[in-house]
């Protein structure tokens, strides 16, 4: 078909090819126009649709933008609330628990005070003072002698009366100092417990006013999410992002010990539903140990939700005492008898391994040997059994808060997809837009011989013109109806001019005319 | 939220459907013909190997093959070993016991080799299994002897079973004219095809392990 086409004008390919070629350009240069508005106007069609949708998608980004900003927020303010709640706790704790005694405590330190002042008050230094007649007497007993044997012994007696007042003074002094020395000495103790219980009471009032400088910092925090505040959104953005990683990681080491567990009973498991039975293309031993894995991790959500430690289910978490303790208790039931039984299948485990041991070796012509410490992993089988479930159950702390988290970096990514998406739409419109003025061109270089002559013969009309015109400067103006080539020229140089203005008042595009600049 | 829907009842629907049979089923045909019989043990090694192999629900069983081998009297042992693996495995150790019997017991050769007969035997215990994969392992010379009034050239019905030929040794006659050899390998090679049959020669022991297609990757 495409041979008769070719060879249509001529049986020779070349002149028949030559036909076609000119048919084509000139069939090419009689359309130029139209095919010119055609690329043109497409072009600028989907620049603008993809503008458009590139607004569209902007605006979805600011609301995905706000949403997570809110969601970011709201977290935020229920985890500080969270906060400020455990350290009133704490604070009513402290104060229930140290300050409830301090009306006693105040009272035993008054008494010890009180008592402190007396016995200080009964310690004061009081030197007994001498008999009043005693310097009397010492001065008659200084008197000069005068070698008056009555008068010498008068003065010696009463020189002695004076010696023994005076020992008999400092005796007294020196029994009111050992008393004073013996008070004082009792003051030690008191002094010391009372030391002791300013101190106790210095320690309540510094934890105290260390759990109000929490309280005061949460309430900051508060303070700043309830203003909206950018700095505070950004660090819970931030917070929340390693939360997501380190939940993550948790649950991933979780899953590593999930498979671990399944390991350990999916083989005595065979034993108990049959090694041969399927569901589902899946052996019904190694479902059945799934089931008994993700039997225990809900047990041990629902145990954890029960606890109030986690609160991924409101109705566990709005029930009353009475019946969460219940369930605490059956949810700890369940959890210990799975435990129990994975310990058991990890110990059968360990002895269709030795069966199977035993028959390859039966098989293989050798004697069975008896190995020492086989009791060793058979007892580390049995308690990884045991343990691995409760610690499977512990996965509920991580899982919530990877859920929580995830709300966020889900959020950031939408964000950052949206982003993507807009940047490409606003690509692929301006590519379409270039693209249609360079198809405009190449449209152009295809017809280029046939614009060539046009482009002579209106040099020569041109020529013609200005030679008539010029010609004419010496006669008289004739006016005509019909228009000349010259303005005819003019028209047609003014028409692109013309046709742009004209699109860029219909339809006004910010985005076009900046990129047309 | 239709996509989930969509899927989940999928999963549910694949999950109830019958699933097809994975087990395997076995039978060993042991050649006791003439001079064969001095290679018994050999046919022991590989039944060991088949006990290891095998696991539970698979069957197995091992037949002789002597001049009319078309009989339930030349079944040696059967078994299909039970779901519960300590089961199975108390089960092999009696299947291997009653093997060691068989080859304590057997001291003369038969007289005529009933190969066909014992095909016969091996494709209709095979197809009763219902197993997923049917293997026959024909321990044998492959040259057939039969008895007078015996009629066995009639094509072999064996649609899905892998025939695999284990210790075809050498006869006299075919270290004059190897062409024999290579000629009845290539009759019993187009037998099975034309049945339907895989077709398959191990002789060299140390290759055991590609025997049978069977998952031997210990989960212990």
């Amino acid at each position: 078909m495409l041979n008769e086409l070719l060879l249509l004008w001529s049986q020779r390919p070349a002149i028949s090819l030559a036909v076609w070629l000119v048919l084509l350009v000139t069939v090419l240069y009689l359309a130029r126009e139209p095919a010119h508005q055609l690329l043109k106007s497409t072009g600028r069609a989907i620049y603008r649709f993809m503008r458009s949708a590139a607004r569209a998608v902007a605006h979805l980004e600011q609301r995905a933008l706000q949403r997570n900003r809110e969601i970011v927020l709201a977290q935020g303010r229920e985890a500080t609330e969270k906060f400020i709640e455990r350290e009133f706790v704490r604070i009513n704790e402290i104060v229930a628990r140290d300050l409830s005694h301090y009306p006693a405590l105040h009272r035993e330190l008054t008494d010890a005070i009180e008592r402190l002042e007396n016995d200080y008050q009964a310690a004061t230094d009081a030197p007994p003072l001498p008999p009043e007649w005693l310097s009397v007497v010492q001065t008659i007993s200084e008197l000069p002698r005068q070698g008056d044997p009555v008068v010498s012994s008068i003065l010696e007696n009463i020189q002695d009366e004076v010696v023994s007042a005076h020992e008999e003074t400092l005796k007294a002094y020196q029994k009111s100092s050992a008393e004073r020395h013996r008070l004082l000495s009792a003051l030690q103790p008191q002094w010391r417990a009372l030391a002791g219980k300013l101190s106790k009471t210095k320690d309540v009032v510094a934890i105290t006013q260390e759990r109000a400088d929490a309280v005061d910092k949460h309430m900051a925090n508060y303070e700043a999410i309830r203003d909206n505040e950018d700095s505070i959104a950004r660090a819970l953005m931030a917070s929340s992002m390693t939360q997501f990683f380190i939940s993550g990681l948790v649950l991933l080491v979780a899953v590593m010990g999930g498979l671990i567990n399944f390991q350990l009973i999916a083989m005595p498991m065979a034993e108990m539903v049959g090694g041969n039975s399927y569901t589902g293309g899946f052996k019904t031993s190694d479902i059945a140990a799934l089931v008994i894995i993700m039997v225990e991790i809900a047990m041990g959500l629902f145990l954890l939700e029960s606890l109030r430690i986690t609160k991924l289910f409101p109705v566990i978490a709005h029930m009353d005492d009475k019946m969460r303790k219940r369930m605490m208790v059956i949810t700890f039931s369940i959890l210990f008898i799975l435990a129990g039984i994975e310990a058991s299948l990890a110990y059968m485990r360990d002895l269709l391994a030795l069966d199977r041991e035993a028959l390859k070796q039966s098989l293989a012509g050798v004697s069975a040997l008896n190995a020492e410490f086989r009791w060793i992993p058979s007892i580390g089988q049995m308690v990884m059994g045991f343990i691995l479930p409760f610690a499977l159950a512990f996965v509920a702390i991580p899982l919530e808060s990877f859920i929580h988290a995830s709300r966020t970096v889900l959020g950031v990514m939408t964000v950052a997809v949206l982003r993507t998406l807009i940047i490409c739409l606003r690509l692929v419109g301006g590519l379409a837009h270039q693209l249609s003025k360079m198809l405009v061109f190449g449209y152009d270089m295809l017809i280029t011989v046939p614009l060539s002559l046009e482009k002579l013969v209106r040099q020569g009309i041109n020529a013609r013109h200005e030679s008539r015109v010029a010609g004419s400067a010496e006669q008289p103006v004739v006016l005509s109806a019909e228009p000349t080539d010259s303005a005819l020229e003019s028209q047609l140089a003014d028409k692109p001019r013309a046709s742009r203005r004209r699109t860029k008042t219909a339809a006004p595009d910010t985005d076009l005319a900046a990129q047309q600049n | 939220m239709k996509a989930i829907y969509v899927i989940t009842l999928t999963l549910m629907l694949g999950a109830c459907g019958q699933p097809q049979p994975g087990n395997t089923a076995v039978f060993l045909l042991v050649d006791t013909s003439g001079t064969y019989t001095e290679e018994l043990n050999k046919a022991q090694a590989i039944l060991n190997y088949l006990l290891a192999t095998l696991d539970s629900g698979d069957s197995i069983a091992v037949a002789r093959i002597d001049s009319g081998s078309f009989s339930e009297k030349d079944v040696i042992a059967k078994a299909t070993f039970d779901q519960r693996p300590s089961m199975a495995n108390n089960q092999k150790r009696v299947f291997k016991h009653h093997m060691d019997r068989f080859v304590e017991t057997v001291n003369t050769g038969s007289a005529h080799t009933d190969i066909t007969g014992a095909i016969l035997q091996a494709t209709e215990f095979l197809n009763e299994t219902g197993a997923g994969q049917k293997y026959v392992l024909v321990f044998s010379d492959l040259a057939e002897d039969l008895q007078q009034g015996h009629i066995r050239n009639f094509p072999l019905e064996l649609g899905g079973i892998h025939v695999v030929a284990l210790n075809v040794t050498k006869l006299r006659s075919d270290n004059i004219d190897p062409r024999d050899y290579i000629n009845r390998l290539g009759l019993w090679q187009k037998r099975v095809v034309e049945g339907g049959g895989d077709w398959r020669v191990v002789n060299d022991f140390d290759r055991l392990d590609t025997l049978i297609g069977l998952n031997t990757t210990d989960p212990l």
